[in-house]
């Protein structure tokens, strides 16, 4: 390694270093946002008007369902399905607090009835089925509502003959309903093969952080894959890992970036050119 | 190796050794009393295995002498033909698998091994996959559906392997694959939970027509240590985690996850191997009949159905 590769690939892993548990959207300061990276001093307007991007360094805020609907989609066109769908608590699931408290929380956190938004709209006039994950709603995390949403926008998708789009944004599983949710993986695979079988455009989006029962399933079977710049993505948390090989782990390790090394992505996408390299594939497989 | 909570039983064993040899010193008979104790042992035997806590059958499922993969080749097939490798660039012994004959029917026969000594496990990796060995799994099922041969697969893993490797490689992606894929399958698919069928890397060979689970074995999306360690935030909790995840075979059937419980030997299936062989073998054999007259558009529909309707919610 020459001396200029060293300070390459130092100045990438520090770029590469994230906070652990950066807080989303509706959660950073209300006018004035200190950068999880850079620590720069940003006027909260700006931050927005920047796709909730640093200006100065490039960081991607972690954003909500509602946000990412709202910069992706052609103002207007996104028409939700099955909101309707909620969660229950089939195994009366109680650790250090109740499942049931939990999803109640999270509602009122995020005025969602679970982790995943599903519905219609259209990306540069070009109309496709998605499923967009909130990571503010229990981490983004897949129990039963989840997989059946994502399974009936797919279900949905096939009968419309559009294309389907997934933006995953999860912490895996979701414990509270065990084996249940783990069906789950099962299920939404399912109906992938099926958008395979009636060979239908299947494109993931995978944005920070996207791990576990989401990285094994649906979240990377898709025909094309794309991470956002940054996105943290794994089937394996970090601490899981360090502990059972007792190494510490290279700074990069798990952002799209190394995974990209490693080809298991398509593209790095930066959020600003998200729209448009999105509807250009789109364009590209209509014919 | 005998559990904690197998400890009385050691003790009334005991005493009907002692009985044993007394009777045979001093000329007495006793084989009355004998067979009243060994009576009573066997019925205190059963009284304590139908109940045992999730957290005891836990122990059971791990076992160290706890029948392996290898084991069941032997004990539930012959004419068993291994095919290695996933033809680019491994062959992961987490997973075995190749074409052998459970009764008169040939299968594809696939599954992951634990070893039982140190030395077994560094081969085996503790029964850990990487992603190579789920695209080895992928590879056979293909040539299954390719020449019309019946699945069958046994698992009994941790999860699949958290290493550095295994990430590079697509850990994630090579289990989500086999989930799709597996699904496309025109041929029957039967899967086991012998021993611990824990998360994805059990499910990457169990998107099955029929799941069934052993009487001691569970079925869970993370271990109960791992559960604990993130929900209570405190791993010896473990045995709390085990009983909200409600990982046993009954509550499994319970929430229609499996579609059957193989019974085991008393006391777990490392006490009588044979029985154990002969029951599954009995149950495998029982479900691949059950399948054999169906087209592979029924197989195929068959399976998506089923793991359509899972799931809780409310709507």
């Amino acid at each position: 390694m020459t001396l200029k590769d060293w300070f390459e690939t130092r100045k990438e892993e520090q770029h590469a270093a994230r906070p652990i548990d950066p807080k989303i959207d509706d959660y950073i300061g209300k006018l004035w946002v200190k950068c999880f990276n850079c620590n720069a001093q940003l006027p909260r307007k700006e931050l927005e008007h920047h796709m909730m991007v640093c200006p100065e360094c490039g960081y991607h805020f972690r954003i909500n369902a509602r946000t990412r609907i709202r910069q992706l989609f052609d103002e207007g066109t996104f028409q939700e399905y099955f909101e309707n769908i909620a969660p229950s608590d089939p195994l009366d699931f109680v650790d250090t607090e109740s499942y049931t408290e939990r999803q109640q929380k999270a509602k009122e956190k995020t005025n969602l009835n679970d982790a995943v938004v599903t519905g219609t709209g259209k990306v540069e006039g070009e109309e496709i089925a998605c499923a967009i994950m909130d990571f503010e709603y229990m981490g983004g995390s897949m129990g039963s509502v989840v997989g059946e949403k994502v399974t009936r926008i797919m279900e949905l998708a096939i009968e419309k003959r559009l294309p389907v789009v997934t933006i995953t944004a999860s912490g895996g599983a979701r414990m509270q309903e065990s084996a249940l949710s783990l069906m789950q993986m099962a299920k939404t695979s399912c109906a992938v093969a099926r958008l395979n079988d009636e060979k239908i455009l299947y494109i993931n989006i995978l944005t920070d952080p996207t791990y576990g029962g989401v990285t094994a399933s649906f979240g990377t079977i898709g025909d094309i894959i794309i991470a956002e710049q940054g996105a943290r993505i794994g089937f394996a948390g970090r601490r899981v890992i360090e502990q059972t090989i007792r190494q510490k782990l290279p700074a990069d390790f798990q952002t799209a970036e190394y995974l990209m090394k490693h080809g298991q992505l398509d593209m790095i996408c930066k959020r600003s050119e998200l729209k448009e390299t999105l509807a250009k594939i789109l364009r590209l497989h209509k014919h | 190796m005998k559990l904690d909570f197998e400890k009385p039983i050691t003790k009334i064993e005991e005493k009907i050794e002692e009985l044993k040899k007394m009777s045979e010193e001093s000329g007495m008979d006793l084989s009355k009393e004998i067979e009243v104790f060994e009576q009573q042992s066997h019925e205190y035997k059963k009284e304590l295995y139908e109940n045992l806590k999730p957290s005891q059958k836990l122990q059971i499922a791990r076992h160290p002498n706890r029948p392996n993969f290898i084991d069941y080749i032997h004990l539930i097939t012959t004419d068993f033909v291994e095919m290695h490798g996933d033809r680019e660039g491994t062959d992961d012994r987490a997973i075995i698998g190749g074409v052998a004959k459970i009764g008169d029917t040939p299968v594809m026969l696939v599954g992951t091994v634990k070893g039982k000594s140190t030395k077994e496990n560094l081969v085996y990796n503790f029964g850990m996959p990487q992603p190579e060995g789920y695209r080895k799994a992928l590879r056979l099922f293909e040539h299954a559906n390719r020449f019309g041969l019946p699945i069958v697969t046994l698992i009994d893993t941790p999860g699949a392997y958290p290493g550095i490797k295994a990430e590079e490689h697509g850990q994630g992606i090579a289990i989500a694959v086999n989930l799709k894929e597996m699904a496309k399958l025109e041929v029957p698919v039967i899967a086991v939970i012998t021993g611990e069928g824990c998360s994805g890397g059990a499910l990457g060979l169990a998107v099955a027509n029929k799941v069934l689970v052993l009487e001691h074995a569970y079925y869970t999306v993370i271990s109960p240590e791992g559960c604990a360690s993130i929900l209570w935030r405190d791993a010896s909790k473990a045995a709390e985690a085990a009983e909200a995840l409600k990982i046993t075979g009954p509550d499994l059937l319970k929430y229609n996850i499996i579609d059957g419980i193989v019974k085991e030997p008393l006391g777990g299936a490392h006490y009588d191997y044979e029985a154990m062989g002969d029951e599954l073998k009995k149950e495998i054999l029982k479900a691949l009949n059950e399948y054999k007259n169906k087209t592979p558009q029924e197989l195929k529909k068959d399976r998506y159905n089923k793991f359509r309707r899972m799931g809780v919610f409310n709507s």
